[in-house]
């Protein structure tokens, strides 16, 4: 249970580097008014985030992510959060148990 | 805009930390990893925990421990830490304007919880009611809470589960995404512009090494959203 110094700075300077790229979005959103084609830009950042985090997962995967994609898609279009999180879960592991 | 059910700070901390319960439930095999990824890599139960509680960020502290060296590359630490999160600046400049009502202190902790998940949870509340600091709050914490502590039982019990993918957890944070995506539907435009996200995210992804693919596919989709702006822009000055 101890702390080596260097570890200690290592984290430190992760975390201020990690904490910088989360104030620096606010920060500059206080800085600039966005309208127009830049505004457009801006509301499309949540949908285009989250498809990019899950693309590879989904497509880069082959016929089980494929699968595993599909049936998770129709779960969460359908479905409540906690129910589409189980039968994604489930299907992602047999998928890849089976394909 | 409607006001938010159940006014209370207390109500909305917990309605929080409710909506946060079904993303936990797959972040827990993931800290659980880590931990023991780390330990096996020469960290202390205590360094394990202190990544976690003040880095509190998945993706990077996964790429620090695969890069650990004894002593650690500081540098190279904080610059991978910086270059995995620049998505978070993106995320920073959605999010902007529904911590408007958030004080000083409040929106600077609002933002150190700023992961994926509490960020897309929190963007969903924002559109569909009012966002508040209490709400917000009972994500943040109980998601940081369990990520601290699973890393720490990670650590202390080791290689529990070998390969989170392998049972298909990240499959819960597909199935959370692509709810929350619902939420930001806007019709045919909208397909139009995930599109070229999804196109230049496989196409970085399968290109480059490294976290490259999330900011490729933001990117492409902002400049598809700019390319083809609505007729009416919906932002309103100032907001």
């Amino acid at each position: 249970m101890t702390i080596d110094p260097a570890t200690l700075a290592a984290i430190l300077a992760m975390a201020g580097a990690t904490y910088f790229t989360r104030i620096a979005g606010v920060w500059l959103a206080s800085r600039f008014a966005l309208r127009g084609r830049a505004g457009a830009a801006v509301d499309a950042i949540p949908g285009a985030v989250l498809v990019a985090v899950i693309a590879p997962i989904v497509i880069g995967a082959g016929p089980s992510g494929l699968g595993a994609g599909l049936v998770a898609a129709l779960a969460a279009w359908r479905l409540p959060l906690v129910a589409a999180v189980t039968i994604a879960i489930v299907s992602a592991a047999l998928f890849r148990a089976v394909v | 805009m409607k006001l938010p059910a159940g006014e209370g700070v207390v109500d909305q901390v917990v309605l929080g930390a409710r909506t946060v319960l079904p993303v936990v439930f797959g972040l827990i095999p993931f800290a659980l990893v880590l931990g023991a990824l780390a330990a096996r890599q020469g960290l202390s139960v205590l360094e394990v925990g202190l990544m976690s509680a003040i880095v509190f960020a998945g993706s990077a502290q996964f790429a620090a421990v695969e890069l650990w060296s004894l002593p650690p590359a500081i540098a190279g630490l904080a610059l991978t830490a910086l270059l995995i999160n620049l998505r978070h600046v993106l995320m920073g400049i959605a999010i902007a304007p529904h911590l408007r009502g958030f004080s000083g202190p409040e929106k600077a902790l609002a933002l150190f919880w700023m992961a994926d998940e509490i960020w897309a949870l929190a963007m969903r509340r924002g559109i569909e009611v009012r966002l508040t600091a209490a709400f917000y709050f009972g994500l943040g914490f109980v998601f940081w809470a369990c990520w601290v502590l699973f890393s720490l039982v990670g650590a202390v019990v080791g290689g529990l589960i070998d390969d989170p993918r392998r049972w298909g957890f990240d499959f819960a944070f597909v199935a959370v995404f692509m709810v929350l995506l619902k939420s930001f539907w806007r019709g045919p435009r909208t397909g139009f512009v995930w599109f070229a996200s999804a196109a230049a995210s496989m196409a970085a992804w399968s290109l480059v090494d490294g976290p490259w693919y999330v900011l490729a596919g933001a990117a492409a989709g902002m400049a598809s959203a700019a390319l083809a702006p609505p007729a009416t822009t919906t932002r309103k000055p100032g907001r």
